[in-house]
């Protein structure tokens, strides 16, 4: 019911891996590029390394800033089982940009519970997925808490808002010393979604 | 120009253009950056307070010396600073005053769901509620202007989607407020209660003269929608809704309803009420939490749909919304979702809290009385170590309740209580006063982590750093627990299980009060040159990883809960039976806990 056409965007990870940033630079750019826009996330207990997610919304006119399941475009994912957990929030035609990372939850740690291998298939025969190794590309840049917005570069992509001045977003939303490699690392997500 | 900002920091920008001088808070999610913002506008005197009661009182005082001020607080914080809210009531200001309470359903971060708007009503205050953040700056400056016209607190209602959400709001002017004039008036100020009997009668009168403002102020509208898809099965469709739960209506129901939007909601408009009601036929009352606004509907004799649909716990997301109003859902892929393993937040790698709750987990006839901070979650597993939580400050009172009836009635139970540095100063300093008065043997555990952690690393009474990060007099907990009486007081470095369990046993040999300070730094700490000087300029940078040829794969380790280490089926295989245990490099932050419980002495500094 949402005004004119409204696009969700989902990144979802653990807690400490940087997607409050990476969707905090996401929602600045769409704004700048002139649309309404609004963005939830929630923190507290839930950065303790649980499962985080940030909602960003854009459009004509947004409503909530929450957004419903079934209803994402796009689906971002920091970690490969956190994309399953929050699949369901996707649209049936929504595409996935998943980093192929695992953290081991707290149930695997203390050997209650086995880490699901295979996720990639499911998520690969349920959504047009596309896989990342978003850290291998970090430590090539040289800095791997740059993941984030390779990742981001990589969601830019392939909702085709990579065209907007992201490397001045960019700078104005990271300290100037990590600026250089940030840009690098949208510009090498954005080439990694090329391919 | 445009600026992207949360509910929390467009209202600290909102106290800022309304001149607001003096501001003070504890930290709460989803509250906390209010105050955080604040400290960012330099004309405005920021403090964090121990507790909500003292930020109340505080801004208070700074609303009858004259300046525009402001206290912020998580829902649960208004209880604690009920008693000060319920009076000042009463006096009302010098100048304005207002209140943010951050409500949270859903319990992201909280231990109880509660309706705040009741504060609003039971201690008669004038009430708003911002939708977004351009309506949690402009709320922000409608509200002292009636603080200061009606002579009275204002209670600013948000909630977590609020706090938390970012859109975009555009910024004006700092108003240019003088501080007013400080006039003794001890009719109006001193509630003694010959003269509070009369300020009792002014603030109904208040309530009448706020009545009137409800039914006129532009804070409440009526969205009056013509088109056809208004009307179902022959009945004009209407909502009505506060904060929120109007964009949720708004995202469901668009342009398919009328709309009572209620900004300004205590007290309600009944004009405004009876003018919608000629609009429209078949009412929602789309709100979380309690029927509040469906009370009042009600009340007026109207017939309304609420509550016997819409769940009044839980957050009211649109997907609730939808399937409550409209029958269904919208639908994404299927898929099996039995694989999906559940991931809790846990204690951090290099959690100071992790070698107590180690040592702890393995006491017998051992009753664990817990309280709110990062350390609840020694609760969950491998630890098990947390029998209860009642709220801030109450580990050490509760767990002497508990202590003074298993003695009394012949149980071997032992009660300890655990509680962090911030959470002593709140309120757990009464909570040891209780406990060393009445001579109870219960044993209180501090876990001074150097910060205020959950909620993001606030600065507190005991870490030497004030509000804005400048050095302030810092209160040593193991001086004032002596100060009180304490005589087995113990301070140990938690990472050192030999030394926890030798101040445990201490403990657990006295017949009375016992106190065992933790004291070590939280790992995502930033570290002031105090901390590198006390704990070494090389913390958290050292390393541990497992020799794979003394590796037993006994799985003792892992009983430390740290989510650095695991235990990893597929990656054993890989390593041919060698590699039992991996320490995530990136993650170690060298607490060695896991080493000392090796039994093979397999983990060791890499």
């Amino acid at each position: 019911m949402t005004k004119g056409t409204v696009k969700s965007i989902l990144l979802v990870g653990v807690g400490g891996q940087g997607t409050i940033l990476a969707a905090k630079i996401l929602t600045q750019g769409l704004m700048e590029a002139g649309h309404d826009v609004k963005m939830s996330e929630i923190h507290g207990m839930s950065q303790r390394g649980g499962s985080v997610s940030s909602q960003v919304r854009y459009g004509e006119k947004v409503y909530s800033p929450v957004i419903e399941r079934g209803s994402a475009d796009l689906l971002v994912s920091f970690e490969k089982m956190e994309a399953l957990r929050w699949l369901e929030y996707a649209k049936k035609d929504a595409k996935a940009v998943v980093n192929d990372c695992e953290i081991m939850p707290m149930p695997v740690i203390i050997g209650s519970a086995a880490y699901s291998g295979g996720i990639l298939d499911e998520l690969k025969a349920r959504i047009d997925t596309t896989v990342i190794d978003a850290a291998d590309e970090a430590g090539k840049l040289g800095n791997p808490r740059v993941m984030n917005i390779i990742l981001l570069g990589a969601a830019a992509k392939l909702i085709g808002i990579d065209n907007l001045d992201w490397d001045g977003i960019i700078s104005a939303n990271v300290k100037p010393a990590f600026a250089e490699i940030n840009k690098q690392a949208f510009k090498r997500g954005t080439e990694l979604c090329a391919i | 120009m445009r600026t992207l900002m949360t509910g929390d920091e467009a209202l600290a920008r909102g106290a800022y253009e309304a001149g607001v001088a003096f501001a003070s808070a504890y930290p709460g999610t989803p509250s906390t950056e209010i105050l955080e913002n604040i400290t960012g506008y330099k004309d405005i005197i920021s403090e964090w307070a121990s507790n909500e009661k003292v930020a109340m009182e505080a801004a208070a005082g700074a609303s009858l010396a004259g300046a525009r001020s402001l206290a912020s607080m998580k829902h649960v914080g208004v209880n604690v600073a009920a008693d000060p809210l319920f009076t000042f009531s009463y006096t009302g200001v010098n100048a304005g005053m207002v209140l943010i309470s951050a409500d949270e359903p859903g319990q992201h971060s909280s231990q109880n769901e509660q309706d705040n708007r009741w504060y609003a009503v039971s201690a008669k205050l004038p009430m708003l509620e911002p939708s977004d953040s351009q309506e949690c700056l402009d709320m922000m400056k409608a509200a002292y202007d009636l603080s200061e016209e009606y002579d009275t607190p204002v209670l600013m209602r948000i909630t977590t989607r609020v706090a938390h959400s970012k859109s975009p709001v555009s910024c004006g002017e700092r108003a240019a407020v003088p501080v007013r004039p400080y006039v003794k008036n001890v009719a109006k100020y001193v509630t003694v209660p010959s003269l509070a009997v009369k300020m009792r009668v002014k603030v109904e009168e208040r309530m009448g003269r706020l009545k009137a403002f409800s039914e006129k102020t532009p804070l409440n509208y009526i969205e009056k929608v013509s088109r056809a898809d208004t009307v179902r099965d022959g009945s004009r469709i209407g909502v009505i809704a506060s904060g929120m739960a109007y964009y949720y209506a708004k995202e469901v129901l668009g342009d398919g309803a009328s709309y009572l939007k209620l900004g300004f909601t205590n007290p309600l408009p009944d004009a405004l009420l009876d003018e919608f009601y000629t609009l429209v036929d078949k009412v929602y009352i789309i709100e979380e939490h309690d029927p509040y606004l469906e009370q009042w509907v009600k009340s007026r004799g109207y017939s309304c749909i609420g509550k016997d649909i819409i769940p009044p716990y839980g957050e009211l997301t649109p997907d609730v919304l939808r399937k409550a109003i409209l029958g269904g859902e919208l639908e994404g892929p299927a898929y099996d979702r039995s694989v999906i393993i559940p991931r809790p937040p846990a204690l951090c790698a290099g959690c100071p809290h992790r070698g107590l709750f180690y040592e702890l987990a393995k006491r017998k006839n051992t009753v664990i009385a817990g309280d709110i901070g990062c350390y609840t979650l020694g609760f969950a597993d491998p630890y098990n170590a947390m029998d209860f939580v009642v709220c801030m400050g109450a580990s050490f009172s509760s767990g002497h309740g508990a202590q003074r009836v298993f003695t009394a009635s012949g149980s071997e139970n032992r009660v300890v209580g655990i509680m962090g540095d911030s959470t002593f100063f709140h309120t757990g300093i009464n909570s040891l006063i209780e406990v060393l008065y009445n001579n109870s043997k219960t044993i209180c555990i501090i876990l001074d982590n150097r910060i205020t952690g959950m909620t993001g690393h606030q600065e507190n009474p005991g870490t030497g750093k004030n509000a804005a990060g400048d050095a302030a007099p810092e209160i040593d907990i193991e001086s004032v627990v002596k100060a009180l009486g304490a005589k087995n007081v113990a301070s140990v470095n938690p990472n050192d299980l030999k030394a926890v369990r030798k101040a445990l046993d201490d403990a657990y040999s006295k017949d009375g009060p016992s106190v065992i300070i933790t004291r070590w730094p939280c790992v995502l700490k930033r570290l002031s040159a105090a901390d590198k000087a006390e704990f070494g300029a090389d913390v958290f940078t050292q390393k541990y990883g497992v020799d794979g040829e003394k590796c037993i794969a006994c799985k003792m380790c892992v009983k430390a809960g740290c989510p650095a280490l695991s235990c990893v089926s597929e990656k054993i295989k890989e390593n041919s039976g060698k590699m039992k245990i991996i320490i995530d490099q990136g993650m170690c932050a060298g607490c060695g806990v896991c080493a000392q419980i090796c039994p093979k002495q397999a983990i060791m500094p890499s």
